[in-house]
């Protein structure tokens, strides 16, 4: 799936990144250490965590794209991080649990 | 071939840059060609180890040798060090106040990260001196 699709799909919006980006696979977590070893490369990453950590680690594992769920929005250092490394992030007013079940 | 060296700072309680040495190491494999699995485990291993440096030690310095047989990273900080380094060693166990929790840090899964993605880890710990530690990756 696209990364323009996904957002369509959760009825978000996609803040920065390339829509037309293939991911596959999803993990839903907050805690960063975890992420950072179960995210794999082009991976869909749901969370609420807001902070430029979620940029750091979404690049380090190369994820496809993160999803910001229950309406949070990313801090404006995390998203220039992320429009700088060319990552997608997607915000939506959907739970992690109503998310995952529409990818 | 001599190894490829690269020294950085990093300065303590700044969440804002984030990594990003890590990151600059990240990229430097991937412009040498190393191999993704590779480039994943020494990126996530300097990570949390960096990372570390923040949270738990106001910051240090960090020496990255890159050979291409493998990767080391040495990581020096002058902070409260760790008492018990076996309990600090377990999945779970952390420190983090919540402040830093609330940031998402606090799993307790940094240093068993850093054991599990390396292929050689040595810590050496004093309190009240420091924290040193070496991450071997091997290609
Ligand atoms: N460089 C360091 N200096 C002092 N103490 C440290 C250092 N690195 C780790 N510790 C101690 O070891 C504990 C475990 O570290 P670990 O990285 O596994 O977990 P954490 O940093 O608390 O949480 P997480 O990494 O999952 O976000 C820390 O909570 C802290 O008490
Ligand atoms: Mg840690």
């Amino acid at each position: 799936m696209k990364v323009s699709e996904l957002a369509e799909i959760l009825g978000g919006e996609l803040l920065s990144g390339n829509g037309e980006r293939e991911v596959s696979g999803c993990y839903i977590g907050d805690l960063l250490s975890l992420a950072m070893s179960r995210v794999q490369a082009d991976n869909v990453w749901i969370t609420i965590q807001t902070n430029i950590n979620i940029a750091a680690v979404a690049s380090l594992t190369d994820a496809g794209c993160i999803v910001i769920c229950d309406g949070f929005s990313p801090d404006a250092d995390a998203l220039e991080k992320a429009r700088d490394e060319e990552i997608a992030v997607i915000t939506t007013e959907k739970s992690a649990y109503e998310a995952s079940k529409l990818i | 071939m001599e190894p490829m060296k690269y020294h950085f700072e990093v300065k303590g309680d700044d969440f804002s840059v984030a990594g990003e040495n890590s990151s600059k190491v990240k990229k430097i494999l991937r412009q040498l060609g190393f191999d993704p699995e590779t480039i994943r485990r020494v990126a996530i291993a300097m990570y949390e180890a960096e990372i570390n440096m923040v949270i738990h030690a106001e910051g240090g310095y960090i020496d990255a040798e890159i050979s291409p047989d493998k990767v080391k990273i040495v990581l020096q900080d002058k902070g409260p060090g760790i008492p018990d380094i076996e309990k600090a060693m377990q999945e779970g166990y952390s420190t983090a106040t919540n402040s830093v929790r609330e940031l998402g840090f606090g799993a307790g899964m940094g240093l068993p990260n850093i054991k599990k993605y390396s292929d050689d880890l040595v810590i050496n710990t004093v309190v009240g001196e420091g924290t040193r530690l070496e991450i071997t990756v091997n290609v």
